[in-house]
């Protein structure tokens, strides 16, 4: 690990503890209104100002942060294990299964990501409470984002299934299951480490593009992508800068996520 | 052999684009409130015209007699007709094409440009301060939000092709680099440079038939993101093409309008990837 990689994970570690500690960081919440203040700028009681409608920018960071760093790998680890298992399985067993696995993961390709992932979550329930809208966010995520993983993991069982250890033990008369889940997965592994960190930056970046465009999470509940639309009421890049505070942080965030990426790129080859 | 690559292409992709018109139809039937029409609601409206709409919406129930009926009537022309916006579809994507097609044109031209030039001069000079340099600027750009870019332009008054220059752009370097400074370090090239051959004949006599193949499949790929853009940067630019259609449609549950742009859009990116494919078969095939 060099030093970049070291700062990544100290940056990572650092905004993963700040927003684990929001409640005691910002104990007012992120809904509470502070009427008397909107769209205030940074105070001493309000260290980023308040939005529109008077609610501490701070503690949305914070409480945004959280979402968004807890549910992102949540979702990269749905997809992964999708990937796993619809990918490996189908690599593993060949024939029409690989083919039509490859059939599926190249239609759902052909569309480009932000094109499927807008428009599926446009069809879903937009009026929901903020806690369904967080779930269908990442589920969603989860759920389309398995595509590209599949066809790594299907092309590498698919080789694990001709090699010598896989014929030896298929000879010695082992059952495909068993040994599908002790030998032909555990030797996925690598590749399902590198895609499990490949997901959190995108899925990371879905969000926000989903929040910015007003498919994300509902409000008062705050991630990434809410926060980021505020930036949309600006006239100049000039006029409130502190509104560009969840900006730096997405981009430090996922800068660091790209660090370590390169890291685990390093140890799977 | 040539013939059969462009065959298998195009079998692939017929049957793509109408799975992935299938693949939307299905996902606005299974959409909740599908079967609700906003239009019903018109108070001016009498039950005969409430129970027409009703029996029209209740025919597209069944979602593959609805594509197979959409497929006959595409083939005679017929596109439908817009649920939310009450227009024709062929009318729309008429309409609306010749602007997301100049925004993606001068985007990627002005993403490709950006990318091969940085990309270049980070080969040719090999200095790691300049690389880092636009390593950085690079990633920068790859951790923006497409939409935080789209908004950006809005703020800037830059135009909408700037806002896809600037999403596609650092995947392209990130591909471009890799491959010059690999070609760079090849040991015919290190040879002809030491020999004291011209930068411009090295490059394009000798690292260019080298990356070719691998740079056109990348500009294939670098469509379908463009493409994938168009939409946040259209929506919050307020440009009215296919990728604000599209929006549009996604959010009015309009299935003829849906089907039909995800054909469109399954089309672009497909026959991208194809064309780039094919074009560097034969590249591939000059070279050898």
């Amino acid at each position: 690990m060099n030093s970049w990689q070291k700062l990544a994970c100290g940056v990572l570690a650092l905004v993963l503890c700040a927003s684990l500690a929001a409640n005691w960081l910002a104990p007012a919440g992120y809904a509470k209104q502070y009427r008397e203040a909107t769209n205030a700028p940074p105070s001493h009681a309000h260290w980023l100002g308040t939005d529109e409608v008077g609610r501490d920018r701070f503690a949305r960071v914070l409480y945004g942060t959280r979402i968004s760093l807890l549910l992102a790998p949540a979702a990269a680890l749905l997809s992964t294990l999708m990937a796993a298992v619809i990918g490996g399985l189908a690599g593993y067993l060949g024939g029409i299964w690989a083919r039509m696995a490859m059939a599926v993961t190249d239609l759902f390709l052909s569309l480009p990501w932000l094109f499927l992932l807008i428009t599926a979550r446009a069809l879903m329930p937009l009026n929901v409470s903020p806690l369904v809208s967080v779930l269908v966010t990442f589920m969603l995520l989860g759920l389309l984002g398995w595509t590209a993983a599949a066809r790594v993991l299907c092309t590498t069982a698919g080789s694990l299934r001709s090699s010598d250890f896989v014929r030896q033990a298929r000879a010695a008369g082992l059952p495909g299951k068993r040994l599908f889940w002790v030998h032909v997965l555990p030797n996925l592994r690598p590749v399902l480490y590198a895609q499990f960190w490949i997901s959190i930056p995108v899925f990371i970046l879905s969000e926000a593009n989903l929040g910015i465009l007003g498919l994300g999470v509902a409000e008062p509940m705050p991630s990434w992508g809410s926060l980021l639309k505020e930036l949309e009421g600006l006239a100049s890049v000039g006029e409130e800068p502190w509104k560009f505070v969840p900006l730096i942080l997405l981009v430090v965030v996922v800068t660091s996520f790209q660090l370590l990426l390169s890291r685990q790129e390093e140890v799977t080859a | 052999m040539l013939r059969g690559r462009i065959a298998g292409h195009a079998l692939a992709l017929v049957a793509t684009v109408l799975l992935g018109g299938l693949l939307s139809a299905t996902l606005v039937r299974l959409a909740p409130g599908f079967e609700a029409d906003e239009r019903e609601l018109d108070p001016h409206l009498n039950a005969a015209s409430v129970n027409a709409l009703h029996e029209a919406r209740r025919q597209d129930r069944n979602i593959f007699r609805f594509y197979l009926a959409y497929m006959n009537r595409a083939a005679h022309g017929d596109l439908g007709r817009s649920l939310a916006l009450g227009q024709p579809v062929r009318t729309l994507l008429r309409d609306r094409a010749p602007l997301t097609l100049r925004l993606l044109t001068t985007g990627l031209a002005l993403a490709w440009t950006l990318a091969l030039t940085l990309a270049l001069s980070a080969a040719w000079l090999r200095l790691s301060v300049y690389d880092t340099m636009t390593t950085v600027i690079s990633g920068t750009f790859l951790c923006i939000p497409a939409a935080v870019l789209a908004l950006l332009s809005v703020l800037w008054n830059a135009p909408g092709s700037l806002a896809i220059a600037l999403i596609v752009f650092p995947h392209s370097y990130r591909y471009a680099r890799n491959l010059l400074v690999k070609a760079y370090s090849l040991p015919h090239i290190i040879t002809a440079r030491a020999k004291g051959l011209g930068e411009v004949r090295i490059l394009f006599w000798h690292v260019v038939p080298v990356v070719a193949p691998q740079l056109l499949a990348v500009a294939g790929v670098s469509v379908s993101m463009a493409v994938g853009a168009a939409i946040p940067v259209e929506a919050l630019c307020g440009l009215a093409g296919i990728g604000q259609l599209a929006w549009q449609a996604a959010l009015a549950r309009d299935l003829p309008l849906l089907v039909n742009i995800t054909i469109l859009v399954t089309l672009v990116t497909l026959l991208a990837n194809s064309g780039a494919d094919v074009i560097g078969h034969m590249v591939r095939g000059q070279e050898s």
